[in-house]
C-alpha cells in the first residue's frame, strides 16, 4: 500500500507542484485586483462604487463550481476561448477578487476618520494617506481574513481536476484509478493539503504578533 | 500678492455652509492678523468647528471666500467654485497647521515618527533631519524623553503635546486648534494650556475654538462669540467676557456656562 503511493510519488509530486502553481496564481492575481477594485469602493466616484458592488455582490453569490464552469463551458458562446488551466486560474481568481475588495473594504473602514484628517492636515495626498497612514493600520485587520481565504483558495484550487487539470486531486484520483487503493491515497492528498494550510495559518499567527503592537 | 504686514493673514469674507436644510454657517466673516490669537467661543452647534475645518479645507463650503496670506484656499477662484487639485488642497493644507479635540496621532508610529512623517513625506527633509526637527519639537512640549514611545503608551495630555508638536514642526502659517483640551482630564488641561501659551508667547498665529474662557480670556488677542452659524459678538477679550454685555446672547450663554462649570 505504501509502496503504490511511493511509487506514484512523482506523479503526484507533480500534481502537487501544480496545485500550488494555480494557488500561487490566483492569490497573487486577486490580492492586487482586489485591493485596487476595494480602493475603488471605498474612495472611488459612484458609478464606479456601484461597479464593484455589483461585481462584488455577484460573485460571491455564485457557487465558485458554477463559475469555473462558467468560465470554461459558458464563455466560448461569446467567443472567448480558454485553455482549461487558464479558465480555471481565471474563474478563482475572480471568485477570490471579490472577497479581498470586502476584506478590504472592512479593513480600511475600521480606521476611524481622524486619522484621514490628521494626515491630510499635515499636507498628505491622498496616495501618501493610504501608503503611510491608512493601510499601515488596516494591514493588520485585513491580515487574518486574507490568509484564511489564501488556505480557501489552496483547498478550493482541488475544483480545477474537474476540468481535466492534473493538481494534486486529480493527481490521486488517477493513481487511484489504476491501483483501487482509494483510502490511503485520500489520506495521503488530505495530509499534503493540510501540512500546507496548517503552516499558512502559522505564519499568519506570526505575522499577527508582529502588527499586534498597533492599539488604538 | 505679498500681504503686507497689516493685512489680515487669515481672512474669512461670508463664509456660509449647509448640510442638507440646516445652515451650519451664515455668512460668518472674521480675520486673524499675523501674530495674533483669535479665540471662539459659542454653544454647541453654533458652527465653531465647521468654520476651523472650513479653513483648512476638511471641510468645503458654499458660498464666500477663505483667504490665507491673500491666496484662496479651497478653490481656484471665489467666485467660479472649481475646486483645487488634490496636489494642490495637499500643498494648502500643509501651509496650516491643525490640532484636533481627539489628538488623532497615528498609533504605529511613535511620538517622533507622527511629527516625523509630514516632515519627510510633504517637506521632503532626510530621515536625519526629520528626526532632528521632531526632538527639538519633543523637547519645546517637554516630551523628549518619550520620541520612541507610541501613542497607547502615553497620556491624553502627553498625546495632545505630541499632536501640537506634529502640526506646528511643519512650520505652519497658522495653527488651528480644535477644542483641544475638551477630551483631557481636568488634571491634564493645564499642560497642553501652558504649550498653547508658550506658542503665543513666541508670535504663533492661531485660530482656536475652546471651551476654556480663563484660558480664551488670558491668551487672546481678540474674541469671536459665534452663535446659530453666525459671528454674534466679536472684540477684545476684556470687552466680549466683560462685566457689561449688551449681547443677550453671549449673555445668556456666558451666564449657562458659569453654572455647569462653578
Amino acid at each position: 500500500m505504501l509502496g503504490q503511493i511511493l511509487y506514484a510519488l512523482p506523479f503526484l509530486a507533480q500534481g502537487f507542484a501544480l496545485t500550488l502553481w494555480v494557488s500561487l496564481l490566483v492569490v497573487v492575481l486577486s490580492l492586487i485586483a482586489g485591493v485596487l477594485m476595494g480602493v475603488g469602493l471605498v474612495y472611488g466616484p459612484a458609478p464606479l462604487r456601484w461597479a464593484v458592488r455589483i461585481f462584488s455582490d455577484t460573485i460571491r453569490g455564485i457557487p465558485i463550481l458554477v463559475l469555473i464552469f462558467f468560465v470554461y463551458y459558458g464563455l466560448p458562446a461569446v467567443g472567448v476561448h480558454l485553455q482549461s488551466f487558464w479558465a480555471a486560474v481565471l474563474a478563482l481568481t475572480l471568485f477570490k477578487t471579490a472577497q479581498v475588495v470586502e476584506y478590504l473594504r472592512g479593513a480600511v473602514a475600521s480606521i476611524p476618520k481622524g486619522q484621514s484628517e490628521a494626515a491630510m492636515a499635515i499636507g498628505l495626498t491622498f496616495r501618501q494617506r493610504l501608503a503611510y497612514v491608512i493601510f499601515p493600520q488596516a494591514f493588520r485587520r485585513f491580515l487574518p481574513p486574507w490568509i484564511n481565504g489564501v488556505t480557501d483558495a489552496v483547498k478550493g484550487s482541488a475544483l480545477v481536476s474537474l476540468l481535466g487539470i492534473t493538481d494534486l486531486m486529480q493527481a490521486i484520483n488517477q493513481v487511484i484509478g489504476r491501483t483501487y487503493e482509494a483510502m490511503p491515497l485520500y489520506i495521503f492528498g488530505a495530509l499534503v493539503y493540510f501540512a500546507v494550510n496548517y503552516a499558512l495559518s502559522l505564519a499568519s499567527r506570526r505575522l499577527e504578533r508582529r502588527f499586534s503592537f498597533i492599539r488604538e | 500678492m505679498s500681504a503686507n504686514a497689516n493685512a489680515a493673514l487669515l481672512d474669512v469674507r461670508d463664509v456660509s455652509k449647509a448640510f442638507g436644510t440646516v445652515e451650519v454657517l451664515r455668512a460668518v466673516s472674521l480675520e486673524v492678523k499675523r501674530g495674533e490669537v483669535v479665540s471662539v467661543i459659542g454653544p454647541s452647534g453654533s458652527g465653531k468647528t465647521t468654520l476651523l475645518r472650513c479653513v483648512n479645507f476638511l471641510e468645503s463650503y458654499d458660498s464666500g471666500s477663505i483667504r490665507i496670506d491673500g491666496k484662496e484656499v479651497g478653490y481656484r477662484e471665489a467666485a467660479t467654485r472649481q475646486r483645487r487639485s488634490e496636489r494642490d488642497l495637499a500643498a494648502m493644507r500643509a501651509e496650516t497647521g491643525m490640532v484636533f479635540q481627539s489628538f488623532n496621532l497615528f498609533p504605529h508610529l511613535t511620538a517622533a515618527g507622527n511629527i516625523m512623517l509630514g516632515l519627510r513625506k510633504v517637506r521632503g527633509k532626510s530621515d536625519a533631519e526629520a528626526r532632528q526637527i521632531a526632538e527639538h519639537w519633543l523637547g519645546r512640549v517637554g516630551l523628549a524623553h518619550k520620541a520612541d514611545s507610541l501613542p497607547a503608551e502615553l497620556s491624553g495630555g502627553q498625546q495632545q503635546r505630541v499632536g501640537i508638536a506634529r502640526a506646528v514642526a511643519m512650520e505652519p502659517k497658522i495653527l488651528l486648534l480644535d477644542e483641544i483640551t475638551s477630551a483631557l482630564d481636568p488634571e491634564l488641561v493645564g499642560e497642553v494650556l501652558a504649550v498653547v501659551r508658550s506658542l503665543a508667547e513666541d508670535g504663533m498665529t492661531m485660530l482656536m475654538v475652546t471651551h476654556e474662557m480663563a484660558f480664551a480670556r488670558d491668551a487672546s488677542s481678540r474674541i469671536v462669540f459665534m452663535a446659530d452659524g453666525s459671528v454674534s459678538a466679536a472684540g477684545p477679550p476684556a470687552e466680549i467676557l466683560g462685566a457689561e454685555i449688551e449681547n443677550e446672547r453671549l449673555r445668556n450663554f456666558l451666564a449657562r456656562f458659569r453654572a455647569s462649570h462653578f
